[in-house]
């Protein structure tokens, strides 16, 4: 791999690697079962500089700013290979957000240009807010001939002959710009510098090497930090391959691990959980011999790889398992939601160990990851290398908010001063999470301290994104909160919002007013719902701006109700994110 | 051609099927994720089975924001 320490910039590392590895594949893109492109670095560069320069020709200087929306392909990198080779800045946006709150955020950031997938160009021009969008260039990806293209131009065809200049960085320059949430009102754009990643890359490659030959299938979105680092940056600057699928059906999820041998992968939960009954059932459906046959297996394995994982070993006691896997898996990552220890577990008894690891957006991708040595369920594993992490002022378990110092941390929030010095105090990040170390190091997390649920899918939900869908209940006041924040569970998982309702003097709850409010919650995506209700009676504590104090608010519900005050809108609700 | 009732129609009876429910309990303006209690996951499977019954490829993101039947017949009936 380069020698990052020796790089300014991410374009800069980034245009190393496109030589070092000229004939290596970079990227796989694949479409169900027919393979559409084949690239190695060599290929990546002569399609990215032509469209560096031609962004050059179109005036887009140094530090200006770029926004990405699209699912993963190979046309998502090299536009963010072209823009990092032109100084510029990437916005990279969730393709999953709806187009009034991606044009939201375009306006926050003050993207000059953006590159988007043609259907969801269709949605964005078809929201009301579009009409306001400062954008100076829109570029297509793969837009039907003949369809309607407005001011847009066809990404395939912005491309300019003549080498483009590279713009040289510094390590303190801004690199990315990326929403860690914040849609409903306060953007939270961290500004992340070019020294986050290098670094960031530096501590994860360290722990988890990539090399040529290696091949990784990016199936979280690139736009998430994990998939930018461990889909994009950490295999380039190593020579590795990047494997998207333009679908994520199961079954060709599974299909792609056989087809392209795959090394490495980065999951949520409720992939790894599927993932996870998807095996069970097989087992079950095993003859008795077999699956006797097969738990002893899983046992031995277990026993043999209790201090470290031993790939060849577990490969040979467990062929078919790892066969289905494609054969050559070494790990998957998971982070940023809660996984139970039992899945964790019987992923590891297999021989397939899950590097369950913990971070947030505003410390750049991870702060403590698993190295087993030995395997830990029960964490989020270690600190990585650069990472100093404190538990501020524990409680008699040891419990407390956990802050981060590192060189990974974010410069700042985007326009957002106030929220910056609340959340960088002293130089250290305060993550807002409650955790402890156990005497082996290893972090162990045990809830949130502030106001926000993390979905199964690794969504970070914030209460105040979701309040104005209730706009006009009739009563006196209202709020949404995480339930766990008013009760604080010291656990993580099913994390839940509530709404607090203060209703008008001698008014009472209705069947009317429970169909407005569910009526209401159903125009939200379903991961963004709230669970239930809680009635309270007396005014909300407020600033002298008339802002709800929502600590004093949480602190006085907690201290007169208990939780099963919560009356719930959704027994036995199953969530689902698209 | 089908008609755009039979094509709800069609969806309804091969979802209820798949995810064991009554037929008679599903309406064309459900939220299939409630009334079938499904995640992300199993709607893309719903939506293999129904690619192989009408003989049609949906890409993925026809799904993005839909989640009741009436919408995701439209979507269908639209490729047919």
């Amino acid at each position: 791999m380069l020698t990052l320490d020796q790089y300014h910039s991410l374009g800069a590392a980034l245009r190393d690697a496109l030589d070092r590895f000229a004939n290596e594949t970079c990227l796989i893109e694949s479409d169900r079962e027919r393979e559409r492109t084949r690239l190695t670095y060599s290929d990546f560069k002569e399609l990215a500089l032509p469209l560096a320069r031609a962004f050059e020709d179109e005036d887009f200087a140094p530090g200006d700013r770029a926004a990405v929306i699209m699912t993963n392909q190979s046309k998502w990198l090299i536009s963010a290979y072209a823009i990092f080779h032109c100084g510029g800045v990437l916005v990279p946006l969730d393709y999953k957000l709806s187009a009034s709150e991606q044009l939201q955020l375009l306006a926050h950031s003050k993207s000059k240009f953006l590159i988007i997938e043609y259907y969801l160009w269709r949605a964005l021009r078809q929201a009301p807010e579009f009409k306001n969008h400062k954008l100076q260039k829109v570029l297509l990806t793969e837009a039907p001939l003949g369809a309607e293209l407005g001011q847009a131009t066809r990404w395939e065809e912005f491309r300019r002959k003549g080498d483009p200049l590279f713009v040289a960085r510094k390590r303190e320059d801004v690199a990315c710009i990326v929403y860690s949430s914040g849609t409903g009102g306060r953007p939270k754009g961290c500004v992340l510098t070019h020294e986050n990643y290098l670094e960031q890359c530096k501590a994860l490659t360290a722990w988890y090497p990539f090399w040529p030959g290696v091949r990784y299938l990016s199936i979280l979105p690139t736009n998430h930090a994990i998939d930018f680092m461990v889909g994009f940056i950490g295999p380039f600057v190593c020579g590795a391959c990047v494997v998207h699928l333009r679908t994520l059906r199961p079954e060709f999820v599974r299909d792609a691990f056989v087809r392209y041998r795959i090394t490495y992968m980065s999951l949520v939960p409720m992939v790894l959980k599927n993932l996870e009954r998807g095996l069970k059932a097989k087992f079950d459906e095993l003859p008795r011999a077999k699956r006797f046959l097969l738990d002893r297996m899983i046992a031995l394995n277990r026993f043999f790889t209790r201090w470290r994982p031993d790939v060849r070993l577990s490969r040979m006691l467990l062929p078919q398992v790892h066969k289905a896997f494609g054969g050559e898996l070494r790990a998957l990552f998971t982070g940023g939601a809660f996984m139970e220890p039992s899945t964790l577990q019987f992923f590891y008894d297999l021989g397939i160990p899950v590097a369950n690891g913990y971070g947030l957006t505003e410390a750049g991708t991870a702060l403590t990851l698993n190295d087993f040595k030995p395997f830990r369920a029960d964490t989020v594993g270690k600190p990585l290398p650069g990472v100093e992490l404190r538990v501020l002022n524990p409680d008699a378990d040891g419990i407390g908010e956990v802050a981060a110092h590192s060189k990974t941390v974010m410069s700042h929030y985007l326009d957002d001063p106030q929220l910056t010095a609340e959340t960088i105090v002293d130089a250290w990040l305060l993550t807002g999470d409650l955790g402890r170390f156990d005497l082996t190091g290893h972090l162990q997390l045990f809830g949130r301290k502030k106001n926000m649920i993390v979905t199964q899918g690794g969504k970070n939900i914030y209460p105040e994104d979701i309040e104005n869908t209730f706009d006009g209940l009739p009563m006196k006041e209202y709020c949404v909160v995480a339930a766990n924040y008013i009760w604080p569970a010291k656990a993580l998982g099913d994390e839940n919002l509530i709404l607090v309702l203060h209703l008008e003097p001698g008014h009472e709850i209705t069947d009317i007013l429970t169909h407005d409010i569910e009526s209401r919650n159903r125009r939200l995506p379903d991961y963004k719902r709230v669970n239930g209700y809680v009635v309270w009676e007396k005014d909300f504590p407020r600033t002298a701006s008339m802002k709800i104090k929502r600590a004093d608010l949480a602190q006085e519900i907690s201290r007169t109700l208990g939780r099963a005050a919560v009356v719930e809108l959704y027994p036995a609700q199953v969530k689902q994110e698209v | 051609m089908k008609t755009s009732d039979q094509t709800l129609n069609e969806i309804l009876t091969l979802a209820a099927t798949h995810f064991k429910v009554p037929r008679e309990e599903l309406t064309p303006d459900d939220d299939f994720f409630k009334t079938l209690k499904i995640d992300s996951l199993q709607a893309l499977d719903l939506l293999t089975r129904l690619e192989h019954h009408f003989n049609i490829e949906l890409p993925d993101y026809e799904l993005q924001g839909v989640s009741d039947f009436r919408t995701l017949a439209s979507r269908i009936q639209a490729r047919l």
